[in-house]
């Protein structure tokens, strides 16, 4: 079972992109998951409302594969919470 | 059928208030791309846009009259008084009677709707203004328009996303071909900036942070403009007569469906609408000296219109100048079509080529001349204008010089 966070965002992909979950993991491309790049950009909206975060348009660029996406979520989630704990 | 003339040119845009402003910025490759002054935009990523500067309404109209009138329409109502003045026609009785207008807009007076709905959804008023719904609808531009000059002949709107005015302009042009109508007034307006549809934008992730670079290996996407821009079209043999300036001639036009995907391009689709345009117009490839392209500077638009140009024009792909003045006058949407043929014409009728500027460094992928950065003085007898829309329709203009004694 994949770590939490990761469940979130494979969750947020699968539901936006109206496929089982069980069809997304960490390691599926999105090719297999018929996601082209209106679908990629509706899915970093929908991870932006999952996490109440903002992606960076250049972020969003490096984003080629469903782990950058997680890796680059988490990242984003960290510094959020560091900010908020005003670190 | 008969051969079609412009006769009347207006345009107001991020580039001056007329077409003689918007001519000398082109000509002198100046940028109309500044840091948005119309909304609040340190709420937005992108911070910059093309708009038409200090822009008052009192300006052009009486109080009472600009506030009935969005600002997109207000646009095209503005443009339109200049080219109908520009080509000296005399819109007596009979001529308004069977005068057409043709205009384009993508999003017609959205800021008031998004006005509206401020009110409603988040000051958390009962009610919006009445105006509402006469303001925002896309016809407004051509209803204003009628009114204007008394024109009670055919009048109609197009909304093709970002192909709109070069759709309505092919329509007009085959109205006043074909017969069904003796003069035409057409093109487009847009006022894109306000908040709702600049966050819309944002979210699409193609607006670039900078400027518009189209062609340029570093380009990092659109730029928003806002503007109208408007041509009066007459059959040529009765412009002559007339001794009516005859600023060219609209020649060909051509459309397709990419029938592929809302928001990607397809170069096929492309390919297929610029054929299609030369083939209405009757030339060869080979007779076309300048493309003003769609040339949006998003990472795909820029390589599938090369490929695109590439499979139509093959070696002589080698010796077209192309450019893409939104690098100039930003992306107008419904209005590009309209600002774009204006300055395709102005490039046919006084022998200067606009060009692309942001112009940095050359990617193979769009391995044309884009005349990069500065304005080139060259005689071409024919040029077409790209539109390609999202959602995948496209439209294509075909224009040929016409020498004046």
């Amino acid at each position: 079972m994949p770590e939490q966070l990761t469940q979130r965002v494979l969750s947020v992909i699968a539901a936006t992109q109206r496929i089982s979950p069980e069809r997304v993991t960490i390691d599926s491309s999105f090719q297999e998951l018929g996601i082209d790049s209106m679908d990629g950009i509706n899915i970093l909206f929908a991870l932006e409302n999952e996490f109440d975060i903002t992606i960076p348009d250049e972020q969003a660029k490096q984003i080629h594969s469903i782990r950058e996406m997680v890796e680059g979520i988490r990242k984003l989630v960290s510094e959020s919470a560091a900010k908020a704990q005003g670190r | 059928m008969r051969r079609v003339a412009v006769t009347g040119l207006g345009a107001i845009s991020a580039l001056g208030r007329n077409v003689a402003e918007f001519r000398g910025s082109l000509e002198q490759g100046c940028s109309g791309i500044r840091p948005l002054e119309t909304v609040d935009r340190t709420k937005l990523r992108f911070q910059n846009g093309a708009e038409v500067q200090r822009y008052k309404p009192a300006d052009y109209f009486e109080d009472k009259q600009a506030d009935y009138i969005d600002r997109f329409a207000q646009f095209a109502v503005i443009a339109a008084r200049e080219a109908v003045e520009d080509s000296g026609v005399e819109l007596d009785p009979e001529a308004r009677e069977s005068a057409a207008i043709v205009t384009g807009s993508c999003v017609g007076g959205q800021s008031s709707e998004d006005a509206g709905f401020v009110e409603l959804y988040q000051l958390g008023r009962p009610r919006v203004s009445p105006l509402t719904i006469a303001k925002t609808m896309a016809n407004a531009g051509a209803s204003h328009i009628s009114m204007e000059f008394g024109i009670t002949g055919p009048a109609y709107t197009i909304s093709t996303a970002c192909s709109s005015s070069n759709h309505a302009i092919g329509q007009a042009f085959w109205m006043v071909r074909g017969g069904g109508a003796d003069i035409a007034i057409t093109g487009g307006s847009e006022a894109t900036f306000s908040m709702g549809i600049l966050k819309a934008w944002e979210a699409m992730r193609v607006v670039s942070p900078d400027t518009c670079r189209p062609f340029s290996k570093d380009r990092s996407g659109m730029i928003l403009g806002e503007g109208g821009a408007m041509l009066v079209l007459e059959p040529l043999d009765g412009a002559l007569a007339r001794g009516a300036r005859i600023y060219a001639e609209i020649v060909g036009f051509g459309m397709s469906a990419d029938a592929a995907h809302i928001t990607q391009p397809s170069s096929a689709g492309a390919a297929r609408a610029m054929r299609s345009a030369l083939r209405d117009a009757h030339i060869a490839p080979e007779q076309v000296g300048y493309i003003n392209a769609h040339g949006t500077a998003t990472q795909s638009n820029d390589v599938t219109e090369t490929a695109a140009i590439r499979a139509v024009f093959g070696e002589h792909a080698d010796r077209l100048a192309v450019s893409s003045t939104k690098s100039m006058h930003g992306h107008a949407l419904g209005a590009a079509g309209a600002l774009e043929a204006v300055a395709t014409i102005l490039a046919l009728r006084n022998g200067v080529l606009p060009p692309t500027i942001g112009y940095r460094q050359a990617d193979p992928e769009c391995d044309l001349d884009v005349i990069p950065n500065h304005a080139r003085q060259a005689e071409v007898e024919f040029a077409i204008s790209n539109s390609f829309a999202f959602g995948g329709l496209n439209a294509v203009l075909a224009f040929r010089k016409v020498r004046q004694g």
